[in-house]
């Protein structure tokens, strides 16, 4: 019987750690960018592109780390740590963790912008990466 | 017979912790942090906790949003997680004026390196990067039998 217990709270518990996916996600950020602008049209590829290519007046950009082609490894600017893919086509172990996306954007965007981004920056490349 | 040490070291001194005697780097932990091994891993190899002393770890870990030109910040429960183990397991030092934040500057890490040729240094892309020459690093051992200089 306390196995059974066992088995069923390993069930749930996996069922709740996998519970994130890209498109939840996506379809959080597109739930938050409606408030944040009342003329929200949907997400850009293209403009999340340019975003991620772009240093915004600082010296890094997102591309700095993990490269301008996301689809392969990159390397840390600092510490010189592999990174890896941060497209979800060759490594699906990304955006699924809402804490760990929201992390790793809070941390990132302060280095690279010095504030956070917003939920349609954060959007628009995510949408980017899902298109490579 | 000098093989066994290390085995003998995770059994028996445990209640030695947190400083090991200098030919035995081989840091052994009971009940690793899981957030401290996964967190302090991301970026760089999870570094030792005795390889700093309390004052240190503490300034480091209260101002993680700028950790050495980048932000690290950590969520408010996590941050206070892996600040208990690591001042649980921090290492001894001389009261300091002001805290050393970079183990590379501790007395300690220059004394332990004085031999290594800055050529090396170059080779390894830098002194925190134990792993390019302490084979062990990622499973904490720094024992000098586990050395290899990086060609």
């Amino acid at each position: 019987m306390k196995h059974h217990v066992y088995l069923i709270l390993l069930m749930a518990s996996g069922v709740l750690y996998a519970a994130d996916t890209p498109q939840s996600m996506m379809e959080r950020y597109a739930t938050e960018a409606k408030a944040e602008q009342s003329d929200f049209q949907g997400f850009s590829a293209e403009r999340g592109e340019v975003f991620f290519k772009s240093t915004h007046g600082g010296d890094w950009s997102c591309a700095s780390c993990h490269t301008s082609v996301p689809t392969q490894s990159g390397e840390h600017a600092g510490t010189g740590k592999t990174i890896k893919p941060l497209a979800p086509s060759v490594n699906s172990e990304r955006f699924t963790r809402l804490k760990k996306t929201e992390k790793w954007f809070k941390r990132n965007c302060n280095d690279v912008l010095d504030r956070p981004c917003t939920a349609v920056e954060k959007g628009d490349v995510m949408t980017y990466l899902l298109s490579l | 017979m000098k093989k066994l040490k290390p085995i003998v070291l995770t059994t028996t001194a445990l209640s030695m912790l947190p400083v090991m005697a200098d030919s035995d780097e081989n840091f052994v932990m009971a009940n690793i942090d899981p957030d401290w091994r996964a967190e302090c891993s991301e970026c760089h190899i999870a570094y030792p906790p005795q390889l700093l002393s309390k004052q240190s770890w503490g300034a480091v870990m209260s101002n993680l949003s700028d950790h050495f030109g980048s932000d690290a910040s950590l969520d408010d429960e996590t941050t206070a997680k892996i600040t208990a183990f690591l001042l649980d397991h921090a290492g001894r030092s001389r009261k300091q004026s002001e805290p050393v934040l970079r183990i590379t500057e501790t007395r300690w890490f220059k004394h332990e390196h004085d031999e290594v040729r800055e050529v090396t240094w170059q080779k390894a892309d830098g002194a925190s990067n134990c792993a390019a020459c302490h084979q062990g690093a990622e499973q904490f051992n720094y024992d000098e039998d586990f050395i290899k200089l990086p060609r």
